[in-house]
């Protein structure tokens, strides 16, 4: 079988060509597949799990390819990288359709609270969370090389995640309130916000993913 | 600091080009669609937006093409729209590289067909495009037009976005007919109207003249992202110039 550098796990959602082009933008003469074979993922030196939609949904889909044991073989030995509600299926539980997630990372999955969206000026926040907002490096990471502490990346979500322990945490947001916008735990990385959809910065951290050595 | 307002220009392509019309009219050509995604990404457009103003069946193979072609060359959220009238049209053009698609008729034509993509790709994919005009014969002030503006509708376009974002949109494009081409300035009371209505972000379209006009549309109409197409277009403005100008007055953007 060909040797597979880069597996993006595909279970039927979301936008998996934005995110297939951007890794082979940053990874050239790198083998970058789009796949729902298990043994692919088994094979690949590294996985990048996307997702958009509803969590309920993506659980689901993930079930019914049989793709659950290979995702979390793969989070638990070489690099991984998810976005999105990618990061948010690491997660033990969600709100989003009470929903079980893959319970790689202790905590839970949220819903923005309505009667709290509200800035400064007082002006109601939208939801979904959708745009460019600020990123907060809480620790260093390899993944962060080249990209400047507050860099803008592109977020679209009505749901974020809450970590039991603050110390995977490798990034925060506000909106209004701070909240957990990436965790890093041993070879696992993992975004709320579309790196594929950040432009320079995305780029960037996708391209240090791509080369990075846990 | 938070969350940037969005500048969106946009792009109305037909026949593989991108073209610029007067009230919907009047169409002039602008260039190569590509070309001109390239240049204002290197502008630091937020997002872009592409209508397909013709949307025959001929000519959706060709809008397939130009956004997976953009789409592996321009890494910001890119939305499609024009002709979109089934779930399956949604798909195509999310596997071509869109990361929104714009429904506008057929919403009205056809409501569940919003409900079923946005159940089936979800909410923050699926954008309704409504296209506005105030009226003197309905006992609202703006009715919805659909059919490029063609005919009206009968519906309260207040309460038709509240409709729509009851049926899972995930954001609103709010055009106004009176104002689109004109150059005078975005039609804040609606764009206010929607946005107080909705919690969906609310994308003012129609009518930018000037940059004056986008810090309006913000602070005055309550969007959440600014819309625009001559003004980039024809190289009066770049969006570099347009974010350094909100910012000074005060709009948090990302630059």
């Amino acid at each position: 079988m060909q040797k597979v550098d880069i597996a993006v796990v595909d279970y039927g959602m979301g936008n998996l060509r934005s995110v297939s082009k951007a890794v082979e933008h940053v990874a050239s003469g790198k083998t970058v597949v789009v796949t729902s074979d298990a043994k692919v993922i088994h094979g690949a030196e590294r996985v990048i799990f996307p997702g958009q939609g509803a969590m309920p949904d993506c659980m689901r889909e993930l079930d019914s390819r049989n793709l659950h044991s290979a995702v979390i073989h793969a989070a638990e030995n070489k690099p991984f990288f998810g976005i999105c509600i990618g990061m948010q299926l690491l997660f033990d539980h969600s709100e989003e359709g009470d929903t079980a997630g893959l319970g790689l990372i202790k905590g839970n999955v949220k819903r923005f609270a309505h009667d709290q969206m509200f800035d400064d000026k007082g002006e109601k926040l939208k939801v979904p969370h959708m745009g460019w907002n600020q990123v907060y490096q809480l620790q260093a990471h390899p993944l962060w090389a080249g990209i400047e502490d507050a860099t803008r990346f592109y977020h679209v979500h009505s749901y974020y995640a809450v970590p039991d322990n603050s110390a995977v945490t490798a990034g925060a947001t506000e909106y209004p309130k701070r909240f957990t916008s990436a965790v890093a735990r041993d070879n696992i990385f993992a975004t709320q916000f579309h790196v594929e959809k950040s432009a320079q910065a995305g780029l960037q951290l996708l391209s240090n993913f791509v080369n990075w050595k846990p | 600091m938070g969350l940037a307002k969005r500048i969106i220009p946009c792009l109305d392509v037909t026949n593989g080009r991108v073209v610029k019309g007067v009230n919907f009219l009047e169409l002039r050509d602008a260039g190569d669609p590509v070309e001109i995604a390239k240049r204002y990404d290197d502008q630091g457009a937020d997002e872009l937006t592409f209508l397909d103003i013709t949307a025959s069946s001929d000519n959706r193979g060709l809008i397939l093409h130009i956004i997976e072609e953009v789409a592996s060359q321009v890494f910001i959220p890119l939305t499609v729209g024009g002709g979109v009238r089934e779930v399956e049209d949604v798909r195509r053009l999310l596997n071509a590289g869109a990361d929104k698609v714009s429904i506008n008729t057929t919403a009205v034509l056809n409501p569940k067909m919003v409900q079923d993509a946005t159940a089936r790709f979800g909410s923050q994919c699926i954008v309704v495009a409504i296209d506005a005009k105030k009226v003197d014969n309905q006992p609202f002030e703006w009715e919805v037009f659909t059919h490029g503006g063609r005919k009206p509708t009968g519906l309260d376009a207040v309460k038709w976005a509240e409709y729509m974002v009851s049926l899972g949109a995930g954001e609103l494009l709010v055009t106004s007919m009176d104002r689109d081409g004109t150059k005078i300035g975005f039609n804040n009371p609606l764009n206010r109207a929607i946005s107080n209505a909705v919690d969906v972000p609310l994308i003012a379209s129609g009518g930018v003249g000037n940059l004056q006009h986008l810090v309006d549309g913000i602070k005055l109409g309550g969007a959440d992202a600014v819309l625009a197409a001559s003004i980039f277009h024809y190289g009066e403005y770049t969006v570099q110039q347009a974010k350094e100008y909100m910012q000074k007055c005060g709009i948090e953007v990302r630059l």
